[in-house]
């Protein structure tokens, strides 16, 4: 409980140095959010009244003050560029990005840990060593080259998908599902090669331990080795990057949304911050370090199930 | 294998023979603008009859910045709001101002009072009758004369001082001064009074009405039944999708999920031959490479005019648009009819040796360095400014190029004047002095610093004259002093290349930023 109560500080010190930093580079960066509503033709008349319409009149540490005050409320403030409730427009584009992130995820789990371990019993025959070649070659594909690669294979020639027929899921959840496949492969794929990697090497660092050698000594078979005894150990280290895998997933979201046309928070993250919409960008941005931080902090809990020694050391 | 290959071979003629024939279409239409190119369209769409019904998706490249008619700024949001609304008049494809909201209009002689009549029997999306006083409310509103509020909505309408209502179908629009222009800037929503959820879903009287918009992702609208104009919209549904760039929009219309897209390039169009239709017709934006008068060396008109003589609008089209393009010499381009003037194109023909003579004159004989600032996100632009550096390399001028993002480009060049070259597009609406009035020595928005007593004084006879004769003198007369006083560098207005599915007909280029999707219709 106590442990708790000390990472619900932390995030919220993260949270607050974040959004800080978040919201003094808008204040150096050039371009004014209310001349990038108005545009071109804008009097100065207009956009004194726009400035004063959004707040801006107001002195820097006013309106971060009651930015953070508000969003402790529940309120996330007002779009400039789209002149609606942020939590408004976060509600529709948090199930595609969020849909997007777990469905990656559920592929990395799904991919490198049955390859990751049949890579490592086989690590010494030449199929084993063919594969380690080819899982280098994956982790080294960025996700929006393979996510126009699939488009291009499973979109305009096999026709398996349609791109840009996005289907929302209020329409159809299988639907929208079956279009967020190819994009999560996009993510997945590299991402997986990286986790096979790590329990490969973990597996083999943990074949070479005296106890492997004491299991083998009481006529236990390969398998039995590697099953019972060796996995359970390789896979601590293999947890934390999991861990980071997804904040690495949600990051690699925003990419592969522009890639797949996917209405989410990435698209509206970049367009946002082109439109100067600071309270949008503030808005994620809190949400996706938020998201992150949490993670990390069930990555933690995780770690203790799995090896009991870690729950004496204080973290 | 080889049938492949003689695809291939079928498909790389076909795209030839199409090429050819665009641009022979193109180099024809030169004279006179957007009238013959818009012919293709016309002849393609003539040969099938309309059919009613079916849905079709466009692709757009920018979000809608409001769904408030009067709050919109962005060209892409009127582009797409054009269908949802209408102002008391609005324009045709041939840029002439009809009568929409309102059935008919008179400006007075003095060009002091405008009357509209309100057309009988117009319904707005929810089914009730527009009257008189949402026409005035929606007018006040734009002039920003409403309580609480603080500035116009729309600019031009400060102009107007009174509103009056003469009866219940007839308005009176008193202006502070005289002008006959100002029915150009009438083709703002007319909005119903009582409603105030005009930003999430908007109510107005055009050929379509709105179904939902997700931001970042669609807008969608379906057909108005009660549309006042017998027989329109032909479609029943109209999806306008933003896709986040060109190559997904590419993707998108290889596989037909997107039926029209209206911003491609040129070597994109040839991607798509066989599978689109590509109609070629101008952006009606002035293209230029702006110069800032106040800035040395541009302070001389010497090397205004020597950079003019070494930037060639020819080669910038035949490398960065396949030839596609129109050439203009002036702050302005063809659509504006009897106003341009298109003689200023010739005043500076390609000429090293002359350019490099003014320089000399200026006390440049060895060139100098300077700076084009190109916003990022236009890489027509920024293409342009490359063509444009190798150029001004013939007479030693060393061009460098500084890429900004469009927030930084609004603020520091457009707004702070703090740049000494750039290159950018100018659109207008339809009224002649949008495009020139900017020039006038006191204009907040004369980003070029341009200042000329004569230019002050001819615009300023120009707009407060009623006769339209006059008017025609002047505007022209503005153009030829732009450019013998090489405000900028003028270049081109730039060709509009829509890629359209095949199926489609009835699709019309406007002199302004546009998308009438009430005219297209299914051919079979």
């Amino acid at each position: 409980m106590k442990k708790i109560g000390k990472k619900v500080i932390t995030l919220i010190i993260t949270l607050l140095l974040i959004s800080f930093t978040a919201f003094l580079a808008f204040q150096i960066i050039p371009g004014d959010p209310a001349a990038a509503v108005l545009g071109i033709d804008a009097t100065e008349q207009q956009l004194a009244a726009l400035r004063r319409e959004m707040g801006l009149d107001r002195p820097l540490a006013v309106r971060y003050i009651s930015w953070v005050w508000d969003f402790a409320h529940g309120d996330l403030g007002q779009s400039y560029h789209y002149r609606t409730a942020v939590s408004g427009l976060l509600a529709g584009k948090l199930p595609v990005t969020l849909a997007l992130t777990a469905l990656s995820f559920v592929f990395i789990l799904a991919i490198s840990i049955p390859l990751g371990i049949v890579m490592a019993r086989f690590a010494d025959t030449r199929l084993g060593k063919a594969m380690n070649v080819g899982n280098q070659t994956l982790m080294s594909i960025p996700s929006f080259f393979l996510g126009v690669l699939l488009i291009l294979v499973f979109g305009l020639i096999l026709k398996w998908f349609t791109p840009g027929e996005y289907i929302s899921y209020t329409e159809s959840v299988t639907g929208f599902l079956g279009y967020l496949i190819a994009p999560a492969m996009a993510i997945a794929i590299p991402k997986s090669a990286m986790v096979i990697k790590f329990l490969r090497s973990s597996v083999l660092e943990q074949r070479r331990s005296d106890y492997v050698r004491t299991a083998y000594s009481k006529g236990n078979t390969d398998n039995r080795v590697l099953f019972v005894h060796v996995l359970k150990n390789a896979c601590i280290p293999v947890i934390t990057i999991l861990g980071m895998m997804i904040a690495d997933t949600m990051a690699g979201s925003i990419v592969v949304e522009q890639v797949f046309n996917l209405p989410g928070l990435g698209r509206l993250l970049v367009s946002s911050i082109g439109n100067r919409d600071y309270p949008v960008v503030q808005a994620i941005i809190v949400y996706i370090a938020s998201a992150v931080v949490i993670v990390n902090f069930i990555v933690d809990i995780i770690y203790r199930i799995a090896d009991p020694r870690i729950r004496d050391v204080s973290l | 294998m080889k049938q492949t290959r003689f695809y291939r071979m079928c498909k790389l003629l076909l795209m030839a023979g199409l090429l050819t024939i665009a641009l022979y279409g193109c180099a024809g239409g030169k004279s006179d603008g957007t009238q013959k190119e818009t012919t293709a369209a016309e002849d393609s769409t003539a040969l099938a009859e309309p059919k009613r019904g079916g849905s079709v998706v466009v692709g757009i490249q920018q979000d809608l910045d409001s769904l408030d008619p009067h709050m919109a700024d962005a060209a892409g949001t009127s582009e797409v709001l054009f269908n949802i609304f209408e102002g008391l008049v609005k324009p045709d494809k041939d840029g002439n101002l009809v009568p929409a909201v309102a059935s008919e209009y008179k400006i007075s002689e003095d060009g002091m009072t405008y009357t509209f009549t309100l057309r009988e029997g117009i319904t707005f999306h929810n089914g009730k009758p527009v009257t008189i006083d949402d026409v005035i409310y929606s007018i006040n509103r734009c002039a920003g004369r409403l309580e609480g509020q603080e500035a116009p909505l729309v600019s031009a309408y400060s102009a107007i001082s009174e509103v009056n209502r003469v009866d219940d179908r007839t308005v009176e629009l008193v202006l502070g001064s005289a002008d006959t222009e100002l029915i150009g800037y009438l083709t703002a929503a007319i909005i119903p009074a009582d409603y105030e959820k005009q930003a999430e879903a908007p109510i107005g009287t055009g050929p379509y009405k709105f179904v939902s918009y997700s931001p970042q992702h669609a807008f969608v609208m379906e057909a108005y039944d009660g549309y006042w104009q017998e027989g329109l919209p032909y479609l029943d549904k109209v999806e306008f999708r933003i896709v986040a760039n060109t190559d997904s929009a590419m993707l998108e219309l290889k596989v037909g999920s997107i039926d029209l897209y209206p911003y491609l390039t040129s070597d994109r169009a040839r991607e798509l031959s066989g599978q689109m239709e590509v109609l070629v017709g101008t952006s009606n934006l002035v293209q230029a490479l702006f110069l800032n008068n106040a800035e040395p060396p541009f302070d001389k008109v010497e090397v205004r005019q020597a950079l003019a003589y070494l930037v060639d609008p020819q080669e910038i089209m035949a490398m960065v648009a396949d030839g596609y393009g129109t050439e203009i010499g002036s702050n302005m381009f063809p659509a504006f009819g009897k106003y341009y003037l298109e003689s200023t194109k010739d005043i500076y023909e390609p000429n090293v040796e002359k350019a490099k003579e003014l320089l000399a004159q200026a006390g440049y004989p060895d060139g100098f360095e300077m700076t084009i600032t190109v916003p990022s996100n236009y890489q027509f632009h920024v293409d342009t400014a490359q063509v444009i550096a190798q150029e001004l390399r013939q007479a030693n001028i060393t061009a460098k190029i500084n890429l900004v993002e469009w927030g930084t480009w609004l603020e520091e060049t457009y707004r702070g004047r703090q740049y000494q070259s750039t290159i950018v597009g100018l659109d207008a609406d339809l009224a002649p002095k949008d495009l020139l009035d900017r020039y006038h020595s006191g204009a907040r928005n004369n980003f070029v610093n341009f200042s000329n007593e004569e230019y002050d004084k001819v615009l300023e006879e120009a707009i407060a004259s009623t006769d339209d004769a006059v008017k025609v003198e002047k505007y022209q007369r503005l153009q030829q002093i732009l450019a013998e006083q090489a405000a900028s560098v003028y270049i081109q207005d730039a060709a509009k290349l829509v890629a359209i599915n095949p199926k489609l007909g009835g699709f019309e280029f406007y002199p302004v930023y546009v998308l009438d999707m009430a005219e297209v219709y299914f051919k079979e």
